[in-house]
């Protein structure tokens, strides 16, 4: 699609198709390592990093002092009560599983589809998948109230002649999220083997020769190797797609089996995993922009990227905003008095105003990016990355406590105000996320050198090969 | 087991792909099967050219995919039904379709895990010791942007002087002895 409002002479456009590149022109096997190994291996840690890791650091001694003392306390210090039994931890855990998800979208979905341009981000939005799974699952284990005693969601022989109950929607969650985080994980670390016998090759020093070295597992890449690497890679993706489907599918079951107005629809699962990978995709725009300005990833981090980025999200939006769109319309065509009664007080009730705060950022603003000027703006994108993560967040909030607020009788009905420890846990999470992030990109390769040497045109094995002999091995 | 001692094979460095394709299918060609091709990243026609062509790491997959859906029905349904039965509104003890989800997700689970672990295995990883990365320029360049073919002195048509000739006709920067 080429249009007028790009540079003609500007290298970073593809003169045949008038689309950004997707990696700038004139890198070699070794520039494209270079500029990837450069980050860890240096012996210079850059000011920044130091500023953002102990800010971060900083918010995780919040989590620290709030978890603490929810220990010390109990779930009261949260403003869960009756009917609100599942406030901000639900919220929270949520919305860090659903921005996990684009993680998985990138690095599995579009690997399947041949997306080729995902290769420079699908590393480290592998690494903000598991970083967002990790806060997520923090949250319900925090809300057992007994949190020692959450081994006891696992079905193990025990004393008390105890097993779980597998009819339940939170047990399959049990199972899909531990699932899920395993395979993230695993995915994650095969993808990196080669990379990192790339650093134990670079490094220069002891301790880094050793820990890449051990954490490569001999990797040499001899082609047999890789073979069986690519399958295995391509089986991940094929099990890890399924998977992330099934993962939002199954916490949408946790509100849609449930009898409340507002939950119990059947346009829950797909309308949570496009609202999962909406919010995800944000995430990771909203890591990308910073990261490739700080390190001067403008060559491998392009503005298609984020072009490409912002096309899904708006097409996921759109999903999402169909969603809402047929809620406001089975409210009205179920006949239902509670239904309705629902949908009104979602917009209009004491809470209103997080309906429309939500309407706002997930639905009326990202229509910009229909606009190929709002695209590939970077700074603008960055803002919406954050806008449409606040909507996300309060799509959950909205679900939950304007539903449970106001159920079938008015005499149980409540109100919902988080209190400051609510606060700090969620936004603990937050540094913790940023804080295992900086970690990341300051000691493991945040860009796949072994799959962006693939994409250089060099890489190409020129001249078809022959049909070789079958002789006797 | 006395650790192997001298040439383990001849090692010859070659510039781009597409020349390395070619040495590896003359080789090939001349008879040579105990070889291996070193790429900074995959090079399909590399393992084509030594007749490296099927990989099991799907099959280990399937099996594990498999077992993992076993195990977890076969779980849920002996918990239902004999370990811990619950009468829930009169519903049957068996009620498989809400068993079916931790299946999935455990067919999933077990699957990934053989296709990550299984593919280890039979790459015969973790090996942090193995001869190639004695070659002198193995370790500058394997896995950034050299690429090597490697005949091994196992294979019954390997002669040092001989195969020598024969890699330094297939036109490499380099070739070099590989010492166990």
């Amino acid at each position: 699609m080429a249009t007028k409002d790009v540079p003609v002479n500007n290298p970073m456009v593809d003169p045949v198709t008038g689309e950004y590149r997707v990696i700038a022109p004139g890198h070699t096997f070794k520039s494209v390592t270079e500029e990837v190994s450069r980050i860890v291996l240096t012996s210079h840690t850059p000011l920044g990093w130091w500023f953002g890791f102990l800010v971060a650091g900083g918010i995780v001694g919040v989590l620290m002092t709030a978890v603490t003392w929810l220990f010390l306390k109990g779930v009261g210090i949260w403003a869960i009560t009756i009917p609100v039994a599942w406030g901000f931890a639900i919220i929270n855990f949520v919305w860090w599983i659903g921005i996990g998800h684009a993680g998985t979208l990138i690095s599995a979905i579009l690997l399947l589809f041949k997306q080729g341009w995902r290769n420079s981000i699908n590393r480290f939005a592998e690494a903000m998948t598991i970083f967002a799974v990790v806060c997520a699952g923090m949250f319900p284990v925090l809300h057992l109230g007994r949190p020692w005693l959450g081994y006891w969601l696992f079905p193990y022989p025990n004393t008390m002649n105890y097993w779980p109950q597998f009819r339940s929607p939170l047990m399959w969650d049990v199972f899909a999220v531990s699932t899920y985080a395993t395979i993230s994980v695993v995915f994650w670390y095969i993808g990196m083997i080669p990379d990192l016998g790339t650093l134990r090759d670079r490094s220069t020093s002891k301790l880094g020769q050793f820990t890449y070295g051990l954490l490569a597992v001999g990797w040499r890449g001899s082609v047999r190797h890789w073979v069986r690497y690519e399958t295995a890679s391509l089986l991940l993706a094929g099990l890890a797609t399924p998977l992330v489907l099934s993962v939002h599918s199954v916490i949408s079951l946790d509100f849609s089996v449930a009898l409340m107005p507002g939950w119990h629809t059947t346009i829950f699962p797909p309308y949570f995993v496009a609202g999962a990978i909406y919010s995800g995709f944000a995430m990771v725009l909203t890591l990308a922009i910073p990261i490739r300005k700080f390190y001067h990833l403008e060559d491998l981090i392009t503005i298609r990227h984020i072009d490409n980025m912002a096309k899904v999200m708006l097409a996921t939006g759109l999903i999402v905003a169909y969603g809402y769109s047929t809620e406001v319309f089975m409210s009205w065509y179920s006949a239902s008095h509670w239904e309705y009664f629902m949908m009104w007080n979602r917009m209009f009730g004491p809470m209103g105003w997080s309906y429309w705060v939500l309407i706002t950022c997930n639905i009326a603003l990202p229509q910009l990016m229909w606009l190929r000027r709002f695209r590939v703006n970077v700074g603008l994108m960055f803002l919406m990355s954050i806008i449409v993560n606040t909507g996300m967040w309060f799509e959950r909030f909205v679900i939950i406590a304007t539903s449970l607020t106001r159920d079938y009788l008015p005499s149980s009905w409540g109100t919902y105000r988080a209190t400051k420890w609510d606060y700090a846990t969620f936004l603990g999470t937050l540094g913790l996320f940023t804080f295992l992030f900086f970690l990341f990109i300051r000691l493991l390769p945040m860009i796949p050198m072994s799959e962006l040497r693939m994409m250089l045109p060099q890489a190409k094995v020129r001249e078809k090969a022959e049909p070789i002999a079958e002789a006797g091995d | 087991m006395p650790l192997p001692e001298g040439l383990y094979g001849l090692m010859a460095e070659f510039e781009g792909p597409t020349q390395l394709v070619q040495a590896a299918k003359a080789a090939h060609h001349a008879g040579y099967r105990r070889m291996d091709c070193y790429t900074p990243y995959p090079v399909e026609e590399a393992a084509a050219a030594i007749g490296f062509h099927r990989d099991e790491v799907s099959l280990v997959t399937l099996i594990g995919g498999l077992l993992g859906l076993a195990a977890m029905f076969g779980l849920e349904t002996w918990i239902a039904v004999w370990a811990f039965p619950l009468n829930i509104a009169g519903r049957p003890y068996f009620s498989w379709p809400a068993f079916v989800v931790p299946a999935y997700e455990w067919t999933i689970l077990w699957a990934g895990l053989s296709a990550a672990f299984g593919m280890l295995a039979l790459c015969g990883l973790p090996k942090p010791y193995h001869p190639v990365f004695n070659a002198p320029n193995f370790r500058s360049g394997a896995s950034t942007d050299k690429f090597f073919l490697c005949l091994e002195s196992t294979d019954p048509k390997f002669n040092a002087a001989e195969t020598r000739g024969f890699l330094e006709a297939q036109g490499p920067v380099s070739v070099v002895e590989v010492e166990y």
